[in-house]
This record gives C-alpha cells, sequence and structure tokens, in this order.
C-alpha cells in the first residue's frame, strides 16, 4: 500500500509531525531507526522549554519557539508528560554581564515575549534563594519551563499511534526513489514503504537522508552537550531554570531542576566530527561543576548520580532549515533542529503539515480523534487509598521494583505492552532504573519483567537495541579453565 | 625455601612467614593454630572450599548455592565446577544435604547451603 | 487496608534486622521484620561464597547459611515477617507512635503501627555515575553487587572479559565468581596506593588465579558504542592520570566495587538526622536516632565489613530497644569526636557511666598502631592495636567507669614507624 505520508526519523520533530498529521483522514508512517522513538537527539536533551528571548525573531527558530512555547500547557493537559513553567532566570555575576542581560530582555520584549521582568540582585535571591549571592541581577522570564523529553516524544508517538499512524522502529532508510508520483523507500533489511510525501525529520543524519533520496546537499554538524544529573537530595536544586550570559555558540551551562525533582546541569558545547561520539570527559565534568558551582553553590560532586552526551544537529546557518525541498518532489526537509527544536517542536509539526498542504496534500479532519490519552497511573504520585483500589485491579500496582524512584511492577509492564522492549525504553517511560542506585539494586528484576512480558529471553534483551546485549549468557555456557 | 602467605583463615589475615627446610616447615606470624595448618596445606596440596550455584527445577528458587564439604585441591576445581554447572537439582533440598557424594573419591562431598522446599 | 499493630518494626531482614527481631521477640516482644524481597537473608543470599560467621557462630559459614540461621532464630524467637514488601513512608503522631505504610502486591497496602522502630535497611554501592567515569555509556557496565545477583541468583553471566574498577571486597569475591564461572578477569583497577578489600580477599581471590592489581590507577575512559570494549587505565601521579603512561585493557564487562553507602531515605524521611562522617544515621550509645524511639544499626549505620559485627552490633542494639520499651528514659548524650587518623566512630554519643563499645574505620596502614580516647585534655584509655587497615572496622569496648561527663575524642597513632 502507498502511504500518504512517511515521516523519517521519530524523534521530536517527526513525532510531533505525526502528532499532527494523525488528526487528519491521512495514512502516515513513523520510520526509526533505533529500537524506540526519541532514542536519537532527542533523548538526550536539557528538557528545556525556552522562553524566546534568546534568538532575534527574525531567525525561523525564534518564531517557532515562541509559538511552540504556548502550546506545551495544552499538549500537557491532552497527553500527560511531565512538564512544569517553572520560569527561568538569567543570572549576571557583573556588571558587564548585566548589560548583556539587558540586551537579552529588550531582544525578548521585542519578540512579544510577555512577563518578563529586569531583577535586581534582591529580586534575584528573593526568586531563588539557591543562587549565590554575589549575583548582581538577572532577568525572570515566567514562561520557562522543563519537560521530560523522551516521555515528551513517547507520548506524541503515542497519539499518533492511538489515531491511527503507524510506526516501524529498528527501520534503518538506505535508499529512496520518487517514482513519479510517490516514493519508494528501501530499508537496509530490504524492507519496502511506499508513500506519496516523505518528511526528512532524521535529526543528525538528515543530511544523509537528504543525499539518498537526491535532495539539497547540506551538512550537519554534531555540537556535542554533556549533562550530569544530581541525586535529589542535592542541596543545590533550584526551583527555576538558571541560566547564565550566553555566549554565541551556546546558550551556557544550566542547573536545570527536571519536572521530575531531580537536578541536572550542563550542557556544554563542543563540536565534533563523529555522529555517534557521545563520550563525557572529566574536564568538561570539571568545567561544568565550575560554572555551576558559580551560580550555584550548594550543587557538589558527591551528588552526581549519572553523566550522558547528546549532539544537536547544527547546519551552517545555524537556524532550521524548514523547507519543501528544491531538488526532491514532495519531500519535505526538516533539518537542524538543535536548541530550541524541542520547545519549537509543536510548532515545527504544525508548520511542516502547513507545508504538505501548501505541497498539494489534502488535510481532511477526522470525524472521531482521541484528544486525550488516557491519564497514566504512576505509583509514586497515587494516594494509599489510590494504590489500594489499584492493587484490587492488579496486584502489580503494589510492587515495588525500583525502590529508589517508587516504580511499581505494573507501569513496568505497561511500558512493555507498549512496545518499549529494551532496557532503555523501559527506564525513560516508567524512571525505573533512574533515581540515585541506577539499576543497582533494581536491574535483575527489570531483565525478568522484561522478558517475561515480552516473550524475549533474558540473554537477548539489550540496553537499547543493536548489539547493546545486558548479559552474556547462562552459567554453564562458558567453560571454567583455571 | 622461605615463603611469606596471607592467611585465609579468617578477615584477619595473618601474614605467615613459611620456612621449609626438607620434610621440616616451620610456620611464623599466625595468631592461631589454623594459620599454621592453612601454611603447611598450602606448601603441599593447596586445597579452598569451593561455592558455586546448581541449576534446580523450582520456580522459587532456580539455582542452588553449594559449597565443598571441605577445602579441596585446588587443580580439581575447575573440573568440578564444569560438572556442577551441568547438574540439575530437584527439591526439596535443605541446607547441608549432598548433592554431589565423594567427589572423585576425595571423601568431599558437594552440600546445600540453603533449604529449597 | 489492612491495619495491625506490633511493638518493633524492624525494616530490613538483613543481618542486622534478623539479629535484632531474634532479640526482642525471644523477650516476649512483638517484632515484624519487614523487607522488600521475597526471602529473609537480604544481601547474604546472593554472597554464596564462604568466610562469614567465625565470630557469631563459631564456624565458617556461606552467606546463604549465615542467612538461614539468622532467619530461623528470628523465626523461632516468635518474630513475624513481612516480605515483599516495600516501605513507603513512616509518620510519628503525637504520641510518639509510628505508622509505616507498606506495599506489597500480596496485601496491597497494609499499615503497620509499632512503639518502636529498627532501621536496618543496609547499604548500596556507588556506581559508575557517582564516581563520574568518563567516557560511553554502552551496556556492560555493572556495579559488583549487581552482577552478583545476577550471576548467583539468576544464573546469569553478565559477559566473557571483565575488568573490575575498585578492590572493594565485593569486586573482589566477584573477581574469583567470574574466574569460576568461566569468564576472563584482565585485572582489578584501584585509585588508592593500597587495596580497599581484606588482605586474604586479595590472596584468595586475586593472587590465586594470576589476576592483576594495579593500585593508584584510575579507568580514565570507558570504550565501546553499543557494549563496553574496553577501559583506559592510567597510573596516578599525584591524584592525577598521567596519560602519557596510559594503556588499553580490552573487556566486554565493567564491574564496580568502589564503595558502599548507607540506604538512608527512609530514616530521612522519618526525620532522622545523619552522621556527615559516616552516612549513616547519627546515633546516642543506645544506637537512637534523633527520632525518640526510632533505633539503628548494621550497615546502614556504618558499613561494616564483616557481617558478624553486624549481628553483634544490632543484637546490643535490640537491649537497648527492650530497655526503651520497658521504659527505660532516653540516654543521656555526651558527644564524641575523631581526632587524627580516623574516618568516624559509631556511637558519636556515649552516656557517662555506661560501658559502651565503639567502632572506629581507620584512615591508615599501621603494623603497629596505639588507638587513644582523650578527656579534658587528658588521655583516659588506650589501647594497642596490630595491623590497622582503612579496610577493617575497628571495634573496642570502654568500661562505664572512665566515660564520664565530658566529651572525648579518639586518636590513632602509628606506632610502628617511630
Amino acid at each position: 500500500m502507498i502511504y500518504d505520508v512517511a515521516i523519517i526519523g521519530a524523534g521530536v520533530s517527526g513525532a510531533a509531525t505525526a502528532w499532527q498529521l494523525s488528526r487528519y483522514e491521512l495514512k502516515t508512517i513513523l520510520l526509526e531507526k533505533a529500537a524506540d522513538v526519541g532514542f536519537g537527539v532527542s533523548k538526550a536533551n536539557s528538557g528545556i522549554v525556552h522562553g524566546g528571548f534568546h534568538h532575534p525573531v527574525s531567525s525561523l527558530k525564534a518564531r517557532l519557539e515562541i509559538r511552540g512555547n504556548l502550546m506545551f500547557e495544552k499538549l500537557h493537559h491532552e497527553l500527560g508528560f511531565p512538564f512544569k513553567r517553572c520560569g527561568i532566570l538569567v543570572a549576571a555575576f557583573s556588571e558587564e554581564e548585566m548589560s548583556q542581560v539587558r540586551k537579552l530582555y529588550n531582544q525578548g520584549i521585542a519578540n512579544g515575549v510577555t512577563n518578563l521582568e529586569m531583577c535586581s540582585h534582591e529580586r534575584m535571591l528573593a526568586l531563588e534563594p539557591k543562587l549565590n549571592s554575589e549575583v548582581v541581577g538577572g532577568f525572570y522570564c515566567p514562561g520557562g519551563g522543563t519537560v521530560e523529553p523522551y516521555r515528551y516524544v513517547f507520548s506524541l508517538v503515542e497519539f499518533a499511534v492511538r489515531n491511527g499512524t503507524e510506526l516501524l522502529c529498528n527501520w534503518h532508510l538506505t535508499k529512496g526513489e520518487y517514482l513519479g508520483d510517490h516514493w519508494r523507500l528501501t530499508a537496509a533489511d530490504g524492507g519496502i514503504v511506499e508513500a506519496r510525501y516523505v518528511v526528512n525529520a532524521a535529526g543528525l543524519f538528515a543530511d544523509e537522508v537528504s543525499r539518498s533520496c537526491g535532495g539539497e546537499e547540506f551538512r550537519i554538524h554534531p555540537r556535542k552537550g554533556e549533562e550530569y544529573l544530581l541525586d535529589r537530595s542535592s542541596k543545590g536544586c533550584p526551583s527555576h531554570v538558571i541560566f547564565p550570559v550566553p555566549t554565541k555558540h551556546s546558550k551556557g551551562v544550566l542547573v536545570i531542576p527536571t519536572s521530575e525533582g531531580t537536578t541536572m546541569i550542563g550542557p556544554t558545547a563542543d563540536p565534533v566530527d563523529d555522529k555517534l561520539d557521545t563520550e563525557t570527559t572529566s574536564a568538561h565534568l570539571r568545567r561544568i561543576l565550575d560554572q555551576v558551582r558559580s551560580m550555584v553553590n550548594g550543587i557538589s560532586h558527591r551528588d552526581l548520580i549519572t553523566s550522558f552526551a547528546g549532539l544537536r544537529p547544527v547546519l551552517d546557518t545555524e537556524d532550521f532549515y524548514i523547507a519543501p525541498s528544491q531538488k526532491a518532489p514532495a519531500f519535505i526537509q526538516v533539518a537542524g533542529i538543535q536548541s530550541p527544536g524541542l520547545t519549537a517542536s509543536p510548532a515545527i509539526g504544525e508548520y511542516v503539515k502547513d507545508l504538505l498542504k501548501g505541497e498539494g496534500l489534502r488535510l481532511m479532519e477526522k470525524l472521531h480523534i482521541e484528544y486525550e490519552l488516557s491519564p497514566r497511573h504512576e505509583a509514586r504520585h497515587e494516594t494509599i487509598e489510590n494504590l489500594d483500589k489499584l492493587h484490587d485491579e492488579d496486584p502489580a500496582w503494589t510492587h515495588i521494583i525500583c525502590r529508589c524512584e517508587k516504580i511499581s511492577e505494573a507501569e513496568i509492564v505497561e511500558a512493555v505492552r507498549k512496545g518499549h522492549t529494551t532496557v532503555d525504553g523501559v527506564k525513560f517511560y516508567t524512571r525505573a532504573g533512574m533515581g540515585r542506585c541506577q539499576g543497582g539494586f533494581c536491574s535483575a528484576k527489570i531483565l525478568k519483567i522484561i522478558s517475561r512480558e515480552s516473550g524475549i529471553p533474558m540473554q537477548e534483551l539489550t540496553k537499547r537495541g543493536g548489539s547493546s546485549r545486558i548479559l552474556y549468557g547462562t552459567l554453564g555456557d562458558l567453560e571454567v579453565r583455571l | 625455601m622461605k615463603k611469606s602467605l596471607i592467611c585465609i583463615g579468617c578477615p584477619r589475615g595473618c601474614r605467615l612467614e613459611i620456612e621449609m627446610e626438607g620434610e621440616t616447615i616451620t610456620v611464623r606470624g599466625n595468631s592461631c593454630p589454623r594459620g599454621e595448618s592453612y601454611a603447611k596445606q598450602e606448601m603441599t596440596n593447596p586445597r579452598r572450599v569451593v561455592t558455586a550455584v546448581v541449576h534446580t527445577t523450582s520456580e522459587q528458587l532456580p539455582w542452588l548455592p553449594v559449597k565443598t564439604s571441605a577445602p579441596f585441591p585446588k587443580a580439581a576445581i575447575a573440573p568440578l565446577l564444569n560438572r556442577l554447572y551441568k547438574m540439575t537439582v530437584t527439591p526439596p533440598v535443605h541446607c547441608g544435604d549432598t548433592i554431589l557424594e565423594d567427589i572423585d573419591g576425595s571423601g568431599i562431598h558437594v552440600v546445600a547451603t540453603e533449604s529449597c522446599r | 487496608m489492612k491495619e495491625e499493630k506490633v511493638d518493633v518494626a524492624v525494616i530490613g531482614a538483613g543481618a542486622a534486622g534478623l539479629a535484632a527481631a531474634t532479640v526482642i521477640a525471644a523477650a516476649g516482644r512483638k517484632a515484624l521484620v519487614i523487607d522488600r524481597e521475597d526471602f529473609p537473608g537480604g544481601i547474604l543470599r546472593q554472597c554464596i561464597h564462604s568466610g562469614f560467621g567465625l565470630k557469631y557462630y563459631h564456624e565458617e559459614l556461606t552467606g546463604p547459611e549465615y542467612a538461614e540461621r539468622a532467619t530461623i532464630a528470628a523465626q523461632k524467637a516468635g518474630a513475624s515477617f513481612a516480605l515483599g514488601c516495600t516501605v513507603t513512608d513512616i509518620q510519628i503522631d503525637m504520641m510518639g507512635e509510628f505508622t509505616l505504610v507498606l506495599l506489597s502486591a500480596a496485601d496491597g497496602v497494609r499499615k503497620v503501627h509499632a512503639d518502636a522502630i529498627v532501621l536496618a535497611m543496609g547499604c548500596r554501592e556507588r556506581n559508575r555515575g557517582n564516581i563520574a567515569t568518563p567516557g560511553t555509556r554502552p551496556a556492560g557496565v555493572f556495579t559488583a553487587g549487581s552482577a552478583q545477583k545476577l550471576l548467583n541468583l539468576e544464573g546469569c553471566l553478565p559477559g566473557k572479559t571483565a575488568v573490575i574498577v575498585g578492590s572493594g571486597d565485593i569486586g573482589l569475591i566477584m573477581a574469583r565468581r567470574l574466574k569460576w564461572s568461566g569468564m576472563e578477569v584482565k585485572g582489578v583497577v584501584e585509585i588508592m596506593p593500597h587495596p580497599s578489600g581484606l588482605a586474604r580477599n586479595i590472596a584468595q581471590c586475586l593472587e590465586d588465579f594470576g589476576i592483576p592489581l594495579w593500585l593508584e590507577h584510575s579507568v580514565t575512559r570507558i570504550i565501546g558504542r553499543d557494549r563496553v570494549e574496553g577501559v583506559e587505565v592510567a597510573p596516578l601521579n599525584h591524584g592525577e592520570p598521567d596519560m602519557s603512561r596510559s594503556f588499553t585493557l580490552e573487556c566486554d564487562t565493567l564491574l564496580y566495587s568502589v564503595g558502599l553507602i548507607p540506604e538512608t531515605e527512609l530514616a530521612q524521611q522519618a526525620g532522622v538526622l545523619l552522621d556527615r562522617d559516616t552516612g549513616g544515621p547519627l546515633v546516642d550509645a543506645n544506637y537512637e536516632t534523633s527520632v525518640s524511639g526510632i533505633f539503628s544499626a548494621g550497615n546502614v549505620l556504618h558499613v561494616h565489613d564483616l557481617v558478624d559485627f553486624v549481628s553483634e552490633e544490632a543484637t546490643r542494639m535490640a537491649h537497648c530497644v527492650l530497655a526503651r520499651l520497658d521504659g527505660a528514659p532516653s540516654a543521656e548524650k555526651v558527644g564524641n569526636e575523631v581526632g587524627s587518623n580516623l574516618k568516624y566512630v559509631v556511637p558519636a554519643f556515649h552516656t557517662p557511666g555506661a560501658t559502651t563499645n565503639f567502632s572506629f574505620r581507620p584512615l591508615i596502614i599501621a603494623d603497629e598502631a596505639l588507638l587513644r580516647a582523650e578527656s579534658e585534655g587528658k588521655t583516659i584509655w588506650e589501647k594497642k592495636l596490630r595491623f590497622v587497615r582503612p579496610a577493617e572496622m575497628i571495634s573496642v569496648t570502654l568500661p562505664g567507669e572512665l566515660l564520664g561527663h565530658a566529651p572525648i575524642t579518639f586518636h590513632l597513632q602509628d606506632t610502628a614507624t617511630r
């Protein structure tokens, strides 16, 4: 069969496009190279819903950022992913930085951002007592917030799938040919998908996808960002996202209170050559700690529970490139979606939908849409009375598997039944293994549940698909030679 | 011949100084008689208590922990382990039950170290 | 919702909880031992090696044997068990009665009311994230304890070739276990100039197998995209890795044995103050925490190197719990401090006139050392010690007549090098 639209890449841009298109009478398919959705650029993300003041409104990314920011409340309500409009503070620690802050404030005002507030030293400390007292001043953007990026992507995809979108994971595009009236896409394993329109939302690999479909030649430059996660008990956990004064290439190293109550510090911004280079380094850790401690000195290296690195897909223009291809027909490029891509994503979805319409795609609203995903129960957020009721339906609700984050067996089972069969997939869907012991206590239990529910033997389970197998085999498989 | 060893008899880990002259072995540095016998054993025929898990048919305890009833000759440990990993035990088993009797005529048994209904 | 009332709720069915429940139940008090796992015994069950119990049971036992003995003792004494239960909340009412909220698959939500609580939750392992090892994030990175659980309780081989980071006892024990499971062990990498585990474990777990121990070395990078492919190791020069002398060890598995931390989440939730030096609850000479009626012993209080000491400590604590239930007042508290060469002293307080057992963690290696108690500028007690190691806890008893109303500072001196 020929789909109306094939979206390549189930990261935040592809997922948001699928979310938008699933409201219309269309046959849409979402193709993802990795074992689960959001496993590329999107999962290693700071999770900031930006305030719309960092970039001049002349750029596409600023316009989509401002529009996207405003869409999050409704999305959060409909899709249920964790989101908090906790507010952003930009902190200045010298008079020189203060003049930068004023420029940023003025840019925000020019961009039409409302409720921005210039703050004195006293006001900054009153808003955020965790800030170092040397803070000179800054400004406050109450419209900024944080979101759990992987949960957000899962929700968008779940909505799209619930409303008829098809999803194929482990689908790695090798070739795309336009056959006069539709595209024929071939996967590494020989699989074929045919569609009238193609959306290239391949993140770091958007340049390669464009090339293999005969589209524009451009280059995605990976820019690495290292992040470190702190224990819930960290004394340095602020209640607002704290930004330093930005540099030319990055918004700087931040202190981020995640919407799940942990603290994240980072990211760095360093160009790298390799699109798979997600190594962390001790030099960068030191730099991050120095920089965040100059803003919030309650942060300690003792609070570290894990680290990760993500890559921003950057174009030479530094702007988003979202446009119909001038070379490949019926082909929409969604490339260079670096920061503030997450914030902009709902608006990107909308924008791509409009571009497709402009290219001749007929959009007819469905008569029946499930607008809201049914709310997810999470043992950690339930009252004990509710938990007792849930237990009557399924005893697994009161069987706590992950002690650090209080995740029940029922939540892990739900994740597996929704198709998350890798350890990371389950972790990102439920938070099991994301707490201070990082799976030290519960990984064996989680592996057993995934295996039981998915039918995949324990020895074949992976961390994140591919050859990331967790275990080697069973005792007795290796001969003992001493 | 002189040799020094760390005694494995207890967590104290005494440093044993051993002197061997023909058949005579003198041990110094030990805090108790166990140190002396360990040193003498180690110089002539080193042995270790071997522990492992053995597969069972029980869902409640799929792997049963076991140990040798006495220190077992070091050279024969690998074949013993390979043999244990091929076994399957059917419960009930009680802690102390013999799982493998008189290993290769050594007089040493493999016994269960946990009970399983 | 099931509700019940007990005299003492014991949280944790490991060595500490079982020993405490045994004493409390034997005195005719109702003790309920609560544990997340379906079996009592705690971490002992996965410690299938022998070497436990020489002091407490006067016999060399394996972990499961020790656990079974301790469990049977508690059962015989009349303690009851709530297994497969996670305590999610501890509330205290105006009258000082505690209510614990338990979640389990069997009973759903269950409330337990108790006059006293024993915190015996043990400890958890520090992991790769805590020490921020640089590099990639592939599969194949485990804590030594979680690999031990996978291997000994589930029969799962974590990989084929391993490197062990840190020379803690669990890591050393796992080196031998991996060898005995058919795996290769390329070596143990330790940042300190001395091993963190017991000397006998270096001998029987590394030397027996010719496994190299790299002291004053650090893993500077994890290599491998999907699965671990190797680690980069460098010698340390004044604490900094000397990259000019770094080398790579190929392996598919990495085990971390880099220290244990008391598992204090519930204690903190109940408002118990923690000791900065141990990371565990701050307790007085009766092992009572800052919250009246909440007691603590075992690895949650301070990390022990021997389970026998855990059982002994919990037994001592249990007698204090009983005295408290019988109406004894809270202990009078005089502060104790550590001076030179000691990381901590437990308990952090003494009661004037009461004979007290003190535990210390030394910071030095000394073949001969002097442990000295100083009060008001005078030495009130001293003891010569042999073979002092950071890996080994020091445990001594000071007679009550020496313990007065003035604070005591403990010092440890290396007397061999002088």
